[in-house]
């Protein structure tokens, strides 16, 4: 018990945050927020797994993806081209010239479900796809980049690229993928109609779940041993290497978990949102995941998820209302960041909050005498590596 | 007889192709060389430079319309002292963003990138209000418009021509200028050795905030020759970014050879194959044959042999 309370959890205050982002996913908005700004919360969240994503890759191993849209959009599309073969079934796809294709492929002159459609009639393979397409992508790339040591910069560029060649590609090859509009009129779910209120308020809570489950699982990737190479690879490379371990393999595992969990996220948007599109794909998508991840505190876990609600709701907020405003804003947001809260939200609540805090949980006896054994990784740790580099 | 053209079409096909290919390398060729400057000595990612080139394309726009307004007569002329404006302009710009944003970012690369993408974010908002959402073009001298055929079957473009011209002068210069005189030899020993170079008295901060404000100004010029070829949108800047990084990574980052060389066979390499497919799967091949190339060869082509 004691190992999970320091491990999994965090200790004290790794288990208060947990706890209080809890109540907050699954008690506090629910009951303050009608079905369609929960929804939106929802979408907001799938949008956390990304940003938690980015805080083990970029935070802790020190590798700045910027495709991450790449796997969260192979997720959604998993998800999307299952959802959609149930939604074209021969009898109400009765009226195309080839019924049982799905709509936009009749539109292209497609004639037949293409091969690689076929499988996806089955919701198992579907499941194993979200995990498994974008974990053998996200191998390859990493693989090919990590063996030969790009890192860095030069990563950040090529991963970018990738995301720009298969936006590319899904907007070419519009009777395979839908094109621009992407993959749309989604219904049901192996006969369960996801449009209906009961239904999203289901797949709100399935989103928070599997959030909760995605933070633990990286909290415990993060405090393994595993963990703390990864955090030497980010701050010597070279040493970790000379120590004997495979940098490169450390790396591509890295890479490819971040992928899936990026990939749970797209497919989760998929279902309650009920379209997936190439502009959760590109370049701009994935930089904003990072923004989410940096506004946060790229080193915490919990304060990526506040990143991603804050800042999307930040944003349909304003482009509501004040649309130009918005772009100055998101701009603004991203230099002051870096320039003056290089650790985010999460770095705020470390200066400013976390004393009182600590000081009104010592008073009421909770967890007191007991540190947390595992080394935080904190506000000043990160800028004295910062002093370091180079 | 190929595909039902004969030789001769095969031969003018080529020769205009290859053209086309060259219009788009004078554009990337000229966005890279300032990007080789900022990031390939400086080693500062800056996700702005494309709305660099959108500065100088609506200030191309600007004065255009300035000169048709008012000194009608001066239209023949204007675009060559519009190209200066157009570098200045942005080279001022540089200079400000320099000090205001990117010295306090030098020691960390990174983060200038997402820096600098805010910054892009907030330039096109700016450009959008100003200037509106729609695209907008310069009029265009009329002995820029019109085209040269030296057989019948082939048609170049002046302005095509003309923005090569410019391209050839603009390398010329950016490679004198760093290796020729001393304002480059300054660059190069303060981006080599930062410590040493202020030891030995070179202002090193006043060298970072020119050289920074000269790869702005060459991507001001860089817009200057786009609005010959293409319109200029808010946006236009970022559509160019991806390519101009992929250039100067794949040329290798501190060579400007390097840099000429991957400009000229990307934007070949992309028109040639845009003719066989359509215009995306162009695009994809050309970025896809990019990385696996970068794959194998992870400093670039031309990488210089510098021990890290």
């Amino acid at each position: 018990m004691s190992t999970f309370y320091e491990r999994w959890l965090g200790g004290r205050q790794g288990a208060l945050g947990l706890l209080v982002l809890s109540l907050l996913i699954f008690a506090i908005l629910p009951l303050f927020l009608d079905i369609f700004r929960l929804n939106l919360v929802g979408k907001y969240l799938t949008y956390a797994f990304a940003a938690v994503s980015l805080v083990l890759l970029w935070g802790h191993g020190g590798i700045l993806s910027l495709g991450q849209g790449v796997f969260f959009g192979l997720g959604g599309y998993c998800m999307a081209m299952f959802l959609k073969l149930e939604a074209s079934d021969p009898i109400s796809t009765a009226k195309q010239t080839t019924p049982g294709i799905p709509d936009f492929m009749d539109w292209n002159q497609v004639t037949q479900l293409p091969l690689f459609w076929v499988p996806f009639h089955s919701l198992t393979f579907a499941i194993i796809a979200i995990f498994v397409v974008p974990a053998i992508f996200a191998y390859i790339i990493g693989a090919a980049m990590f063996k030969r040591r790009v890192g860095g910069v030069y990563f950040a560029i090529i991963t970018q690229a990738v995301a720009a060649i298969l936006t590319i590609l899904i907007v070419g090859q519009q009777g395979f993928t839908g094109g621009i509009n992407g993959i749309t009129d989604l219904k049901t779910m192996h006969g369960w109609d996801i449009n209906t209120n009961s239904a999203k308020y289901i797949l709100y809570y399935v989103n928070g779940l599997l959030l909760i489950g995605v933070i633990l699982l990286s909290k415990f990737v993060m405090t393994s041993k595993f963990g703390r190479l990864l955090l030497a690879m980010r701050d010597k490379e070279d040493r970790v290497r000379f120590s004997g371990y495979d940098v490169a393999n450390y790396k591509i595992f890295i890479f490819a978990l971040a992928a899936v969990i990026s990939a749970i996220g797209g497919a989760m948007f998929t279902l309650q949102v009920g379209f997936m599109s190439p502009s959760f794909v590109g370049i701009v998508p994935s930089i904003e995941m990072v923004i989410l991840a940096a506004v946060g505190g790229r080193m915490s876990l919990i304060g990526a998820v506040y990143g991603a609600l804050l800042v999307n709701y930040g944003k349909t907020a304003f482009s509501e209302s004040f649309p130009q405003l918005w772009l100055f804003l998101m701009g603004g947001l991203f230099i002051a960041v870096v320039m003056f809260f290089p650790n985010g939200l999460a770095g705020l609540y470390q200066t400013y909050v976390k004393p009182h805090v600590d000081g009104f949980l010592d008073k009421v006896g909770i967890g007191g005498k007991k540190k947390a054994a595992v080394a935080k990784v904190t506000a000043p740790a990160v800028a004295e590596k910062e002093e370091a580099a180079k | 007889m190929l595909l039902g053209y004969s030789w001769s079409d095969w031969g003018s096909i080529l020769v205009m192709q290859g053209f086309a290919g060259l219009s788009l390398f004078s554009v990337l060729l000229l966005m890279a060389l300032g990007l080789a400057i900022i990031f390939g000595q400086m080693g500062v990612i800056n996700m702005a430079h494309g709305e660099f080139m959108t500065i100088g394309a609506y200030t191309i726009y600007v004065i255009s319309k300035v000169t048709e307004q008012y000194f009608p007569a001066f239209m023949p002329y204007y675009f060559v002292v519009a190209i200066f404006a157009a570098f200045a302009i942005a080279f001022i710009v540089g200079y400000f963003v320099e000090f205001i944003l990117i010295r306090h970012l030098y020691k960390r690369p990174l983060d200038t990138l997402l820096a600098t993408w805010g910054l892009s974010l907030i330039m096109q908002q700016i450009f959008r209000s100003t200037f509106g959402g729609r695209e907008v073009s310069p009029t265009l001298p009329d002995w820029l418009m019109g085209s040269w055929s030296p057989t019948p079957s082939i048609d170049i473009p002046i302005n095509g021509l003309f923005v090569m011209a410019i391209t050839i002068l603009v390398t010329a210069a950016v490679i004198i200028s760093l290796y020729k005189s001393r304002w480059g030899l300054k660059v190069r020993a303060t981006t080599q050795n930062r410590m040493m170079a202020g030891a030995v008295g070179i202002n090193t901060q006043k060298v970072d905030r020119m050289t920074f404000a000269v790869g702005c100004g060459v991507a001001g010029v860089a817009g200057a020759a786009f609005t010959t070829i293409a319109s200029t949108g808010p946006t236009s800047g970022s559509l160019y970014i991806v390519d101009t990084f992929l250039v100067v990574v794949f040329g290798g980052a501190a060579s400007l050879l390097g840099t000429v060389a991957s400009a000229f066979s990307i934007s070949q390499a992309q028109s040639i194959l845009t003719f066989f497919m359509t215009n995306a799967m162009g695009k994809v091949v050309t970025l896809l044959t990019i990385i696996v190339i970068l794959m194998l060869r992870p400093e670039g082509l031309f990488a210089s042999k510098v021990r890290k």
